[in-house]
């Protein structure tokens, strides 16, 4: 476990600084005061304004569960000052790490759900939030994104930069939209946009590893690469020929008995296409194998200190060549998944969310569950701006839609500041 | 004397082609992986995987492809007029059409479309050299144009200083995104790379959301679309008519002439180079690693805030107004620019006019070919001209290139002692 400890910060043992102290306590009694006159007190909430939360997913069969309905405006304020007295104590006394997370914690709950009683607050209780559609908007926008941000820690951790999950995911998209209309069958798609996500990885590998392209730069040319080139066959094939060339079934969904009927949560989580469960499965065995076998001992001595892990006999390119290579292939399953939760390709349909992968993979730390938090949570927030942008919020839809990405930037500005990559991430490894 | 040259002749094995020393020395400068050399060849193999590409999207080709082996003759001969006319298609657009009326159209069409580019070039090129990367451009040029734009619709300026003011404020705001990427970078800890993502996005949902509201959206017009700026805003034009080179041009010449100084004379540019060489050096030395680096991004979001004034004010864009697709990619071409200039102005420039008579060439052949050759050929070939000039070594193992030697001349390790006594021998001659 060495290595383990290594990969720890020491910065997080240290006490907190007295200008971080401020800025983090100001901040949250901000919050605190926002929610309270923006949501608490504001007009939304007038005249004994209710919230209603639907809490049957209706699209889905399962037990029917009765609305929750409380009345909008001391429940908003009752939120709010909590959110300021968390901010307060956070100013006037030094706290242990723990108790800060959890006052952070407890403060974007609180800022969260304030938000989500106002968006659904209506005085004559009309207007309502389901929250189990919420959570599965969440569900399906989060799984490109876990698969991606996957990928991107298999290859980083074993010190080789992945800006190309990009490129992965819209290749993978590609060529599952492109084989599975062709054979007529998603499963045979699916394995293909995996394949073809693993040939980017294989691409990305060649060229960082043995032709010692600059990662950084070179994952923004394979992006650009499959850009082009998807973007040139998806016009000269598909467009004029949708139905051979791209027209794929969607997913069904996989019921899980008995967990599947669990109050609110069990038809988001238990009954859904195999591939979310697929991806939870890899995010605890890239985990488990991360930091519990022998191949994950060997990614993470690599990615730290080639050179050490090569006098002990590892095979250092080699290991760098099969994580970059798996990696791309959980990628080009994000995209499989892409192409069959909509049965076909468009054009630059990725729109972006490999790069928000990547941001997860350095927001969460290069760790898989720190990549499944990060997805979770832009997941969540996109999933949050869209089920709430048919409320006729006094927010125009369109800021409302950047919500996901000014939650991440305060996310890795305040919460998470200086993060530490491994030491040999995106230096190539030359044999002296 | 005559004794040197005797030893000359006697000891180099090459003695025979002494007389034509130059030429020799130019094709040995040729086949070895020089830069010149390494991108020409880069560009023939991009041409190469773009022509497979438009035979690939032909259904027509693949299928006489399908019974090559028995009919070879048609699968090769409509590839090679398929690609053929592609290609001729794109360089009538870029270089020189014989039909067109006016000669010059086609490069003025280049030089308009490689602008934008050599200042994106250029603002990822500065922080770079500084050790950061820059892919923010997007952000940087969006809320650029919204100060541009809001400038050139508000006031009411003589036409001189109208302009002025717009580039000036264009500048400013693009400076304003880059400079708080640094910032976030250097104050929080924020990886650079995040936070640019994130105020791509954000920036995107403002333009969008600016777009719809009374104070810029042209109620003239239905669709999405900011009122246009005032004629006084427009930038000049140089010359030519329908496709006019304007004052960006110029502006461009300028930036490159102002990068190249601030990079290799100023002590600013001292400074950044020491910080992306190596930072901790550069600290120890008494050069603030934090100052130095948002310097570069507000020196970058400048740069990409004159994209934003070409892009609004300028020839490429009819309507002199904002849409939600303003920036079209060009933070991110930007990026590849100044890989293939390899991070230095002059280079960026002629990387830009590559760049740009691609796309002009690139659009034109798309309206030209039939079945048509979609535009996005170009953005193939862009990527590959850029994957093999950042990898000259993959370039010179499949044409089989020699390493680049110091002297440029002398074949082989051995002869060296005969260089040496030419040296001594060409003064006297």
């Amino acid at each position: 476990m060495a290595v383990a400890t290594i990969a720890t910060p020491a910065v997080l043992a240290a006490p907190e600084t007295d200008v971080r102290r401020r800025s983090a306590g100001l901040t949250q009694i901000v919050l605190g005061v926002v929610a309270l006159f923006a949501f608490g007190l504001g007009s939304r909430t007038a005249h004994g304004a209710s919230t209603t939360f639907g809490l049957t997913l209706i699209s889905k069969q399962g037990t029917k569960v009765p609305d929750w309905v409380f009345p909008a405006r001391p429940v908003i304020v009752a939120l709010a000052l909590v959110c300021v007295l968390i901010g307060a104590a956070r100013l006037a006394v030094q706290l242990p790490r723990g108790w800060r997370l959890a006052g952070t914690s407890v403060v974007l709950f609180c800022f969260t759900f304030a938000f989500m009683a106002w968006s659904a607050a209506d005085p004559k209780g009309g207007e309502r939030l389901i929250i189990p559609s919420l959570l599965n908007s969440m569900v399906v926008a989060a799984v490109p994104l876990v698969l991606g941000a996957l990928g991107g820690v298999v290859g980083e951790r074993s010190g080789v930069v992945n800006v190309a999950i990009e490129g992965q995911l819209l290749f993978g998209g590609f060529m599952t939209a492109l084989v599975g209309s062709t054979t007529h069958n998603l499963f045979i798609g699916v394995i293909a946009g995996t394949l073809a996500g693993a040939l980017m990885g294989l691409l990305l590998a060649v060229l960082a590893i043995r032709y010692l392209i600059e990662q950084v730069v070179l994952g923004v040319v394979l992006n650009l690469l499959a850009l082009g080139v998807t973007g040139f066959l998806y016009k000269s094939l598909m467009q004029t020929n949708q139905s051979s060339y791209n027209s794929v079934s969607q997913f069904d969904s996989f019921r899980i008995p008995g967990l599947a009927s669990i109050w609110v949560v069990g038809p988001v989580l238990f009954d859904q296409p195999l591939i979310i469960y697929v991806t939870v499965f890899l995010v605890v065995l890239v985990h488990l194998g991360l930091f519990r076998t022998r191949w994950g001992l060997r990614t993470r001595a690599v990615g730290e200190h080639p050179a050490a892990a090569d006098t002990v006999g590892v095979k250092v390119l080699r290991l760098r060549y099969r994580n970059v290579m798996l990696g791309g292939a959980f990628a080009g399953l994000g995209g499989a998944w892409l192409v069959g939760n909509v049965g076909n390709f468009t054009e630059a349909m990725t729109n972006g969310k490999g790069f928000i992968a990547l941001a997860a993979v350095i927001f969460g730390r290069w760790s898989p569950f720190g990549a499944l938090a990060a997805a979770g949570l832009f997941g969540f927030t996109a999933a949050l701006a869209d089920q709430t942008s048919s409320l006729q919020l006094p927010i125009p839809s369109d800021l409302l839609s950047t919500l996901p990405y000014v939650a991440t930037l305060f996310a890795v500005a305040g919460l998470i500041g200086r993060v530490r990559a491994p030491a040999a991430d995106g230096k190539p490894y030359i044999k002296g | 004397m005559s004794d040197r040259l005797k030893l000359r002749s006697e000891e180099s094995p090459q003695g025979a082609v002494v007389g034509d020393g130059r030429a020799k020395r130019i094709l040995q400068a040729i086949v070895s992986a020089n830069t010149v050399t390494v991108t020409v060849l880069a560009f023939v193999l991009s041409v190469v995987v773009g022509g497979i590409l438009m035979i690939l999207s032909d259904q027509t080709l693949l299928h006489e492809w399908g019974y090559v082996t028995s009919v070879p003759g048609d699968a090769f001969r409509d590839s090679w007029h398929k690609v053929a006319d592609g290609y001729v298609a794109m360089f009538h657009g870029a270089i020189y059409d014989p039909k067109a009326p006016q000669a010059l159209r086609p490069i003025e069409n280049t030089v308009v479309n490689a602008t934008p580019l050599v200042f994106a070039g250029l603002a990822v090129a500065v922080p770079f050299r500084a050790g950061l990367f820059n892919i923010g451009g997007q952000s940087q040029l969006i809320i650029g144009a919204v100060g541009a734009t809001w400038v050139g619709f508000t006031f009411s300026l003589p036409m001189p200083l109208h302009v002025l003011l717009a580039i000036i404020v264009g500048m400013l705001c693009g400076a304003f995104v880059g400079g708080l990427t640094g910032l976030l970078k250097t104050r929080f800890g924020a990886h650079e790379v995040i936070t640019s993502i994130m105020l791509n996005n954000i920036a995107l949902g403002v333009l969008a959301w600016l777009i719809s509201t009374k104070a810029f959206h042209d109620t003239h017009r239905q669709d999405a679309i900011s009122k246009p700026v005032k004629d006084s805003a427009l930038l000049p034009h140089i010359h030519g008519s329908s496709p006019e080179v304007n004052l960006s041009t110029l502006l461009a010449i300028l930036a490159v002439a102002a990068v190249w100084w601030l990079l290799s004379r100023s002590t600013l540019g001292f400074r950044l180079r020491a910080v992306g060489s190596n930072p901790d050096a550069a600290n120890t030395a008494g050069i603030s690693v934090a100052r130095t680096q948002v310097y570069a991004m507000l020196i970058a979001g400048a740069l990409m805030g004159l994209v934003a004034v070409t892009q609004v004010s300028g020839t490429l864009s009819a309507s002199h107004a904002m849409t939600n697709t303003l920036d079209n990619g060009i933070g991110f071409t930007g990026i590849t620019v100044a890989l293939l200039g390899r991070g230095k102005p002059v280079g960026v420039a002629l990387a830009a006019l590559l760049f740009g008579a691609l796309n002009a060439g690139g659009r034109v052949m798309e309206a030209a070919t039939q079945p048509t050759v979609p535009h996005d050929v170009v953005t193939v070939l862009q990527a590959v001209i850029v994957i093999f000039v950042a990898a000259p070594l993959l370039v010179k193992e499949i044409f089989r290139l020699r390493d680049v030697r110091r002297g440029g001349s002398g074949p082989a390790p051995s002869v060296a002692p005969a260089a040496t006594v030419d040296s001594a021998v060409e003064p006297v001659t």
